[in-house]
């Protein structure tokens, strides 16, 4: 049975359970709703979700489930002999999905019958020129292994979803006849309403914790993967990197991580002094009317999406510092349009929000008596604000400088657009470098195939990535609470 | 202050240190005060500075992709070369390639030029076909196999020019440029020039360019952004449809149920570093989990909304919980007072009152979804992929589509200068989108904010 109609078939089931449950619970009270224990309403809900939480819960778990363990099953019945590690293997099963896939659509076009397409051989029958009459192209002509596993990965897919339906439909009803039985006026039908719901509250709230755990687990065993095909002492302090799909590459990540901070730094100095300046201007001296309308454009610059920045980079910003630096008619130190300069030039420009509202929060925060203090012995406003104001403020400015770095350095459109592509130990500014960031891109994109070391690389930068940002993060959370707890 | 000084000038043969007399000190302090309070306003003038350039950027080059150039001329579809055997039949319609159309339309290009009295620079008077689109052909062919009975009859058609004809009249190529430039030659603009005097060719406003699809490599004049805004907006759907839910749900038993144990705690310190995780390594997560795990189609709307989910649900979290939180607890104690339950005073009360804020919080969240584009580079959702619409719903959600972002950088990515103005009107079109967005959202946020 199709899925979405099992899905329309459980919750119709459901409504017909509100209803039922509601009727019958009335019906037990002789229709005085006075006698009942709860509202009509929760009796039937209370059927509802016993009907719907049951009925796709199993549904779900049948969708998990069922293509690992036919996966499992159906590669077993590939002989070793046809593959040599796991990506191999991965190869074979694709095409035996897409062996499966072809026939699906020739039975549907009519071109093979059922049985037909159980039962043809290799032997036989040309089976890559009949799929390919049907639009299914495939790229060498199958073999008789790939044909039988796809044989039989057809009928345990179709047996699969038939045991599915009635395995979801036998969880639904199960559901809907235990709830009904228990249906009776005195049943104390909203608080076990109320007590599904906060479970399934909590589960909400628990996603968070899940994406983590997936985040850092995909993480995790990928890594591992990947440091057993290449040593992890040279991947972290290797000073070379360059990945050749052949084999034989070398992926120190060093160069990598000097792309990145070298933007970071430049972003950092284009944005903390724009940024800090801007705050204390709008927080001490500018006008309400000055600042109703300066700090939300400000703010626009926040909204902008990371591929305007890029572009920005790449098309605007990149060729204007190539007429002042570049070969022809400027000074001669960049080569092209992308350089560190660029992308950090742009990316300053992208976090001078960032910087600019957490500190004007952190500078709000300190007590106005500390200012009146200062003014009143005399001290001019600039004088309050360099010493009074800063320094109070300082713990929660650094947090916010650190929360920026940790964005500069995860920050992945503009320097893929803007930084360039070469991974140099440099410190031309107007080089083109590349970022961790961008290797990730550039590994990963487009590829499904994760057995190859230079595929897996992509896994371990994420994790480095992920574990540096992770501990500026916390870092800057913990020194922002610190310093927000001395005022409060 | 020290600023009064000036107005009553200083008092003559007076004492050395006096209120009114301004000594060296006081001048340094003032014109260190006046420094920095110029330094602020230098900064926010180079902030506002930069937000200027980047809307100059932005319109300046992204304005001309919703111009086009367009060649309106009769086209004679002659039976002999189209329909060989002359019965009409569909099927051999179809064999006849584009290569079999090229002819037809470069012939009625030449009868329309020497109609007009256009002279015909070159030797060879097929060259002159580089004027129009490598599309063209496609496109009529397209149009005879719809209509079948057009054949033997001459058909006003309404061409695409040439990328490189197009560019020299919004004044992105220059006759100097085309010197080096094989694809067309300066008498390709003096016949150009002569079509637009004579009326053939004009530029005008191009839909195609938000409704169509992408295209190949070599033809920037006919790829036009519509199909990956239909992936953004099933995109969209998937992240609406589970992160509203799923985040109100979560925010409602932080704020009102959870205590205070170590899984509250655990669950807090989560949401806040998900909010700061770069987004990128959601990208990572979605290609191990949804593609290399659960075996979802890859490039679908359906991995890149659940991908988009997971980044957005934190957003959400925080703002529905600063919404909660701005719900008076009175409102509570009033509706537990007259005897509801827990749940009933979250679910009928607080919630309805907090809705505002929720929905202005969610706009936000999809807003900075929508822009997204690290995590869609990994889980596939760019290249050229779609090139017509979904057919239905389903096929919306599950087959290969891109995102307007990933088209944006997929067009940035491209060598030929052509697609970079495309590029820019993407971001046009998205920043448009975006705008109504927040909008909306501050539109909501006036009208239904409640100050308790």
């Amino acid at each position: 049975m199709p899925l979405l109609w099992l899905f329309i078939l459980v919750v119709a089931l459901g409504l017909i359970g509100f209803i039922l449950g509601r009727t019958r619970a009335l019906k037990d009270a002789n229709g005085d709703i006075r006698l009942l224990h709860s509202l009509p309403n929760y009796y039937g809900s209370n059927v509802l979700l016993a009907v719907l939480i049951p009925g796709l819960a199993a549904m779900l778990l049948w969708l998990i489930l069922q293509p690992m363990v036919i996966q499992g099953q159906v590669s077993s019945m590939i002989p070793d002999t046809a593959y040599t590690d796991k990506g191999s293997l991965n190869l074979v099963m694709s095409d035996v999905r897409r062996v499966a896939e072809g026939l699906d659509i020739a039975v549907e076009q009519g071109t093979l019958t059922r049985e037909q397409a159980r039962d043809i051989r290799t032997e036989l029958t040309d089976i890559r020129a009949r799929l390919g009459a049907v639009g299914v192209a495939l790229g060498s002509n199958v073999e008789s292994y790939v044909l039988k596993a796809a044989q039989k990965y057809r009928t345990m897919n179709a047996v699969g979803n038939w045991m599915m339906t009635v395995a979801v439909l036998g969880a639904a009803l199960a559901g809907f006849a235990v709830s009904m039985l228990r249906t009776n006026k005195d049943m104390r039908a909203r608080n076990s309403v109320e007590r599904v719901i906060q479970g399934l509250l909590i589960g909400a709230a628990s996603i968070a914790i899940l994406t983590t755990l997936g985040i850092v687990l995909s993480l995790i065993f990928n890594t591992i993967e990947f440091f057993k095909l290449y040593p992890a002492l040279d991947f972290f302090f290797g000073t070379t990197w360059s990945p050749s799909f052949g084999g034989g590459s070398e992926l120190g990540i060093l160069p990598l991580f000097w792309g990145t901070f070298y933007v970071s730094i430049i972003a950092l100095l284009v944005a903390v002094p724009i940024g800090l300046f801007a705050a204390i201007y709008l927080s001490e001296y500018a006008g309400p009317k000055v600042r109703a309308i300066a700090k939300p454009l400000l703010e626009v610059l926040a909204g902008i999406p990371t591929i305007v920045y890029g572009l920005f980079a790449l098309l605007t910003v990149g060729p204007m510092l190539m007429t002042v630096f570049g070969a022809d008619g400027g000074l001669g130190w960049m080569q092209g349009g992308r350089s560190v300069m660029t992308a950090g030039l742009v990316m300053g420009v992208m976090l001078i929000p960032f910087v600019s509202s957490l500190s004007d929060d952190i500078i709000n925060a300190v007590p106005q008596a500390m200012r009146d203090g200062s003014l009143g012995l005399g001290a001019t406003k600039s004088e309050t604000v360099r010493q009074v104001v800063l320094p109070a403020a300082l713990p929660g400015i650094v947090g916010a400088i650190l929360l920026a770095a940790s964005r500069a350095i995860g920050e992945t459109m503009i320097v893929v657009l803007g930084a360039g592509a070469a991974a140099k130990l440099n410190l031309n500014p107007f080089e083109a470098m590349t970022t961790v960031t961008t290797r990730i891109v550039s590994q990963l994109t487009g590829d499904a195939d994760f057995a190859s070391a230079e595929a897996l690389v992509a896994f371990a930068l994420g994790m480095t990535l992920f574990v540096i940002t992770l501990v500026l993060n916390i870092f800057a959370l913990v020194i922002v609470r610190k310093y927000r707890e001395q005022y409060d | 202050m020290s600023d009064f000084t000036a107005d009553n000038g200083p008092a003559k043969g007076d004492a050395k240190s006096s209120l009114f007399h301004e000594t060296t000190r006081t001048k340094r302090r003032n014109a260190a005060e006046a420094r920095f309070k110029a330094y602020g306003i230098a900064a926010i003038a180079t902030g506002l500075f930069f937000l200027v350039a980047l809307l100059v950027a932005i319109l300046g080059n992204g304005l001309p992709a919703f111009k086009q150039t367009f060649v309106t001329i009769p086209v004679e579809l002659t039976e002999a070369k189209l329909d060989k055997s002359g019965n009409r039949n569909p099927e051999e319609l179809a064999k006849v390639s584009t290569f079999g159309y090229k002819p037809v339309v470069t012939d009625a290009l030449i009868a329309a030029l020497k109609a007009e009295g256009i002279e015909i620079p070159f030797a060879k008077e097929k060259d002159v076909e580089d004027i129009l689109s490598a599309s063209v052909a496609a496109q009529v062919r397209d149009t005879v196999l719809a209509n079948p009975d057009l054949i033997g009859e001459t058909v006003e058609f309404r061409l695409l020019a040439s990328s490189r004809v197009d560019g020299y009249f919004k004044g992105r190529v220059t006759r100097d440029a085309l010197a080096r430039d094989k694809n067309l030659d300066a008498e390709h603009l003096d016949v150009a020039d002569a079509m637009v005097a004579a009326g053939l060719m004009k530029t005008t406003f191009n839909a195609d360019f938000i409704f169509g699809a992408d295209a190949s490599e070599s033809r920037p004049e006919q790829a036009g952004i519509g199909v990956s805004m239909v992936g953004s907006l099933f995109m969209m759907i998937v992240v609406l449809a589970l992160a509203l839910p799923i985040g109100v749900a979560a925010s409602i038993y932080l704020e009102e149920f959870a205590p205070q144990n170590k899984w509250t705690d655990l669950i807090e310190v989560n949401i806040s570093n998900l909010a700061a995780v770069p987004s990128i390594v959601f990208g990572i997560l979605g290609l191990a989990v949804f593609i290399q795990i659960a075996h979802l189609p890859q490039s679908a709307p359906l991995v890149g909304g659940l991908v988009l989910t997971l980044m957005t649900l934190p957003t959400i979290i925080i703002s529905t919980r600063a919404s909660l939180k701005a719900v008076p607890p009175s409102i509570r104690d009033a509706a537990l007072g007259v005897g509801a339950s827990k749940m009933q005073s979250v679910f009928h009360h607080v919630l309805p009152l907090a809705m505002p804020g929720i929905l202005t919080g969610t706009i936000i969240g999809l807003a900075q979804a929508l822009g997204e584009t690290a995590p869609l580079l990994l889980i596939g959702m760019v290249g050229f992929i779609a090139s017509n619409m979904p057919d239905g719903i389903a096929s919306g959600f599950i087959d290969p589509n891109s995102a307007m972002p990933a088209q944006i950088y997929e067009w940035a990515k491209r060598a030929d200068p052509a697609y970079y103005e495309r590029a820019w009107g993407g971001i046009i079109i998205l920043l448009v989108f975006l705008m109504t967005m927040n909008i909306i959202a501050v539109l909501l946020r006036r009208r239904f904010e409640r100050r308790w």
